[in-house]
């Protein structure tokens, strides 16, 4: 697999302006003969849309959701990141650019993150010109928190729903343009298919979610903007549907896949409750700013958390990372957590639990404050879990969030498979090993509104695209693949539910992927994960019919592949003998319990190439050249 | 605990339809009602049937997917929570819950209790958005929104467009998500060049996709998950009042889009 | 089309027409209550006969028949708007709901459409009554007074019009509310004051109107020499 990934050269500022000038540009007349194909319409494929039907290319946009603005950022809570620096406490594109690349634990390519950096300031523009609605100071100008990983305050938020805010003005971009008959919007239609021409990626086959039937939809390239991984896991804070399907699909038809292992932890998610719970809910790092995280300072200690002195509390985060303390990143305070509960501190049903407090912070600030900077999480606390955390300190426990693997790109956003983009999470360009908070928003929005609208034009000047029709022996072929890739699915008519298999699936991965991985885990992982992929093709139920609506058939076909990523994944951790951010190999620690990188033999991304049904992925290398950073162990003390 | 479902069921937009009663044992108060729901269709699975269809994604209240009418109140009993978000703890050992779709000749069943909420979409098409090409915004704190403003615009913004609103309203009225997003809008500086162009389209395109009147009953600010206040209907009716004699609207209302 | 067209057309528009027409209505109402406390003088009728003698003067023609015909036109606009929104309501959910339960809207604004019938035909009646003397009751033209007091000491003439003024009640108590948010004066700081305003508008003329039968039921208003 050729894995050039095309950075441009010159000083690290100057690399984007100088793509910038440098892409071949379409003109207006052929913009519009080339029809760009959209999957997904969250921060990234709503923005990528919209701004593409505005310069006058043929867009068509996909969605599984019943509207545009349901996909998953929308559950973003804390805020989105730029380098306004209008705090005036120091920060600058440099800044931001390194706590990004040193919060990925160097695992990320400086090009890409620069660029993240300087399009930052773009995004907020662009957002505030749209009408969202961010807070503000009360002179009127837009106000910032600081985040996880972060010295500076440089997050930009709207009460707790900054996603929601985000995406419903990439929401109303597209909608406009929608409106105008720039882009064409499908609801309902899931993709299941990549179509490869000639090499490259020239359509895609969907499922109408309502009547079952597969359609094929050809163009000059396709974007896919359809999230990440998180839910192979089963128990994860993304929504119900969020599903790797597209993304391994295209996997199948040549696109790498990488870092697979790398996937994010997020500290602050409510505890597990039960054996019915069917996802996990994250309550917003912002939290962080003005809660306190402790645990009793004695193992098993049965009082209750206001019968607990001050001196039997052990603040461990601000005790371990002193100058970050309670903001200390995600990864690392996720295996905080994870050390006090291992060491019988835990809290809660289970002791799977750590103390967030706010107490000192009603004390010092007001309940007033508190509630508005918090109420809507707090509410939802208190919805989910019966407790008000005004009273009683709230029980968190770190759960899969985000993941930094995803499909391999170049500097312009296009995979392994010529003609065929990604992104958003579902890429794995920028945030290395780990991501910060507040960085996925931006990510998203950089990819959609000025990243892919300057690039994709370079990839389309350059190509030979001869027009292909959807009736061509390929876009056949693919149609035939996925009709009977379901009916395979329902043919199998065994005695468990496709739910059953998932959690099963999920508890291998969390037990022996998770938080913590070692060499036995792994490999005991991939030969729990073959045998229940066995057992899934034996014996699960999947009722209904293939035309029709029917839910089953979309979770059957999602958890299937989940198996086959999933061994990836682990194959994936396996390979990677070093701890990095999220992946924390416990063969790999400093003696203080830190990931221990090794520079030497891993800085790459590993890149997995498809071998065939039945055979194992190859793994392939980008090398990462730092040529202004300097690599550096991570320090959070 | 134990429960006895009342669930509509409904094979596709043509079927006719009806309830269909379920019991259900071993609930705990701790689940949410759709993790309820989840159990009933695991059962319903093993024994070959097929479950029952609702929409659902985030499970954390925010994208609006979820919704259906729970002993008459859209998303159930409990005040400014989404279906998802409801737990049985506010349920009793052997109650009785019947769950309905959300009705709405502008939400055509499609199976269940899923429903087309696409009429939604479109109004927002219709003009929910300020016209701003990407790449062409100026500084963000070029423009200064004070505090008020922008704190009551984003109470209107916090809407998630799940249709409770159109579902508990007697008439069927989308006045509460309409006016929302006018009100998000309206009251930004950002938003005033299209202000009183855009309540005249979504009121009208509203109106098209056969949604009813406002008569300011308040049930869908008591049944809204984001507690949104109809104040914000009254802020539109008054810009869709200015627009019908300012706007220049041509033949047909068209120059309105 | 032309923007008022347009206007009554859509449904804020046939709104803010039962908006204006509405407040007339109620206008006239309050007025009408005001002009009768002259019952209540305690002169034995002299003061409302010749307020009603004025009334019927060829000097306040012009302003009596005024005042019909923008009540008749207020009236069939009010009825034509009602008629027209309310078909489209029932439009807009053609299939129903097994189990019903409101929070917020409350019986007086749900039944708007019936108390608002039931009102049209008391006018009816309290018109062929009282203007035209086809009521039941000795009639004697420009006796106000005798008329009213007569009138009412009928117990089913009085008790209809006693449920006639409760449906009034209901109809202002949510009317004039909904007044305010129709045509768009709405603000989080005056919402108190709506309500408040709405509630004492109903109270005045409803304790007003009801205070006329209750007063000669209870023979506190009786005309001179018993004649009653």
């Amino acid at each position: 697999m050729k894995l050039d990934p095309r950075i441009p050269s010159g000083p690290l500022e100057d690399k984007w302006t100088r793509r910038k000038n440098g892409v071949a540009l379409v003109s207006p007349a052929n913009k519009k003969k080339s029809t760009i194909i959209v999957v997904g319409t969250g921060l990234a494929g709503a923005s990528a849309a919209a701004s593409l039907g505005e310069l006058g290319y043929t867009v068509k946009a996909f969605t599984f959701h019943d509207s545009a603005r349901r996909a998953h950022s929308i559950a973003a809570q804390g805020g989105i990141n730029a380098a306004k620096n209008y705090q005036n406490d120091g920060d600058s594109t440099y800044r931001l650019f390194y706590e990004t690349l040193k919060g990925g634990d160097f695992r990320a390519r400086e090009g890409n993150v620069y660029r993240l950096a300087e399009v930052s300031n773009n995004i907020i523009d662009q957002c505030v010109a749209q009408g969202v609605p961010f807070a503000r100071d009360y002179d009127g100008h837009l106000a910032n928190r600081s985040f996880g990983g972060a010295q500076v305050s440089r997050t930009f938020y709207a009460r707790g729903q900054t996603g929601q805010q985000l995406l419903l003005g990439a929401y109303s971009a597209l909608s406009k343009n929608v409106g105008a008959g720039t882009v064409q919007l499908h609801h309902r239609k899931e993709m299941v298919d990549v179509v490869v021409v000639d090499g490259r990626a020239r359509g895609i086959i969907t499922r109408d979610l309502v009547t079952g039937e597969l359609e094929s939809h050809a163009g000059e390239a396709v974007l896919l903007c359809t999230g990440g991984y998180s839910n192979v896991f089963y128990l994860s804070t993304n929504a119900k549907n969020c599903n790797v399907s597209a993304n391994w699909r295209a996997y199948k038809r040549g696109a790498g896949f990488a870092n697979p292992c790398y996937t994010q932890i997020h500290p602050t998610c409510i505890p597990v409750a039960g054996d019915y719970q069917s996802k996990l809910t994250l309550m917003s790092e912002s939290l962080r700013n003005d809660g306190r995280v402790w645990v009793p300072l004695k193992a098993d200690d049965a009082r209750s958390p206001d019968q607990i002195p001050v001196s039997d509390r052990d603040y461990f985060l601000e005790r371990i990372y002193p100058s970050y303390g309670n903001l200390a990143p995600r990864d690392i305070s996720s295996r905080a957590a994870k050390r006090m509960c291992d060491e019988g501190r835990g809290v809660g049903p289970g002791g799977r639990g750590v103390f967030l407090d706010l107490a000192d912070s009603i004390k010092r600030l007001g309940h007033g404050v508190i509630e508005e900077r918090y109420g809507n999480l707090i509410e939802m606390y208190e919805r989910i879990t019966g407790e008000d955390p005004y009273r009683v300190p709230m029980r968190i426990y770190p759960a899969v969030h985000y993941t930094m693997g995803g499909l391999w790109v170049d500097y312009d956003l296009m995979s392994s498979l010529p003609g065929l983009f990604v992104l958003g999470e579902a890429n794995f360009s920028d945030h290395g090993a780990n991501r910060l908070g507040a960085s996925a928003l931006m990510q998203g929005l950089a990819d959609g509104y000025f990243v892919i609208p300057t690039t994709i034009g370079d990839y389309l000047a350059n190509s030979k695209l001869p027009k292909v029709a959807p009736d061509r022996a390929e876009f056949t072929e693919a149609r035939q693949s996925s009709a009977a890739f379901i009916q395979k699915l329902l043919a199998v008519k065994g005695h468990r539910t496709v739910d059953s298999f998932h959690k099963a699936l999920g508890l291998i991965l969390w037990e022996h992927c998770g938080m913590g991985r070692t060499k036995e885990s792994l490999t005991t992982a991939i030969t729990k994960v073959r045998a229940l992929r066995e057992e899934f093709w034996a014996d699960v139920r999947v009722p209904g019919e293939a035309a029709d609506l029917n839910q089953e058939i979309e979770k059957a076909a999602r958890v299937a592949d989940y198996f086959e990523m999933g061994e990836v994944m682990c194959r994936d951790a396996l390979l990677r003998e070093e701890s990095c951010g999220g992946h924390f190999r416990e063969e790999h620690q400093t003696e203080e319990g830190e990931a221990k990188r090794d520079d030497e033999n891993f800085c790459h991304a590993a890149v997995w190439e498809y071998a065939g049904s039945g055979k194992d992925a190859i793994r392939n290398v980008e090398p990462l050249a730092f040529e202004v950073v300097h690599l550096a162990q991570r320090s959070y003390k | 605990m134990k429960l006895t479902l009342h669930i509509w069921r409904q094979k596709a937009r043509a079927d006719k339809g009806g309830f269909v009663r379920y019991p259900l044992a071993d609930v705990t108060e701790h689940m949410s009602f759709l993790e309820m729901l989840d159990v009933l269709n695991e059962e319903l699975v093993v024994k070959g049937e097929e479950p029952v269809h609702f929409e659902h994604d985030c499970r954390e209240g925010i994208c609006g997917c979820c919704g259906a009418v729970v002993n008459g109140q859209a998303h159930g009993p409990q005040k400014g929570t989404t279906l998802c978000q409801l737990h049985m703890r506010h349920f009793h050992d052997n109650d009785e819950i019947w769950i309905e779709p959300f009705r709405s000749k502008a939400f055509p069943i499609l199976k269940d209790l899923i429903v087309d909420r696409g009429a939604f979409d479109r109004v927002i098409q219709a003009g929910g958005f300020i016209a701003v090409r990407t790449g062409s915004a100026p500084d963000a704190n070029g423009i200064t929104v004070s505090k008020e403003a922008s704190d009551l615009a984003m109470d209107a913004a916090e809407c998630i467009g799940c249709g409770a609103c159109v579902a508990s309203c007697p008439n069927g009225s989308a006045s509460l998500f309409v006016s929302a997003k006018l009100s998000q809008l309206g009251l930004l500086p950002q938003g005033q060049p299209e202000r009183l162009k855009r309540a005249l389209a979504m009121i009208r395109k509203a109106e098209e996709e056969g949604f009813g009147y406002c008569s300011n009953y308040g049930e869908c600010e008591a049944v809204c998950p984001k507690r949104i206040s109809i104040h914000h209907i009254a802020r539109a009716n008054c810009d869709y009042h200015k627009a019908s004699f300012t706007v220049w609207q041509g033949t047909g209302g068209k120059a309105a889009r | 089309m032309s923007a008022l067209a347009a206007y009554w057309r859509s449904t804020v528009g046939k709104k803010m027409v039962m908006a204006v027409t509405g407040l007339i209505l109620f206008a006239y109402v309050l007025v009408h209550m005001l002009g009768n406390l002259q019952l209540f003088a305690g002169d034995g009728g002299k003061a409302i006969n010749e307020y009603a003698a004025f009334l019927h003067s060829t000097r306040a023609a012009p302003l009596l028949w005024g005042a019909r015909i923008v009540l008749l036109a207020c009236i069939t606009l009010h009825v034509w708007a009602a008629i027209a929104l309310t078909i489209q309501a029932w439009g807009a959910r053609p299939v129903g709901y097994a189990k019903r339960k409101y929070r917020e809207a409350d019986y007086y604004a749900r039944t708007m459409i019936w108390s608002g019938p039931i009102i049209g035909a008391f006018v009816v009646y309290h018109v062929l009554h009282l203007t035209l003397g086809m009521g039941g009751a000795p009639f004697e033209e420009l006796n106000a007074y005798g008329n009213v007091i007569r009138g009412f000491s009928i117990p089913c003439v009085a008790i209809f019009y006693i449920i006639a003024v409760l449906m009034l009640m209901a109809h202002f108590r949510h009317g004039l509310w909904s007044w305010f948010q129709t045509i768009g004066w709405s603000h989080p700081a005056h919402d108190g004051a709506r309500r408040c305003v709405a509630n004492v508008l109903t109270a005045i003329v409803v304790i007003g109107d009801l205070s006329f039968p209750i007063a000669v039921l209870l023979k506190l208003v009786t005309i001179p020499g018993g004649a009653a």
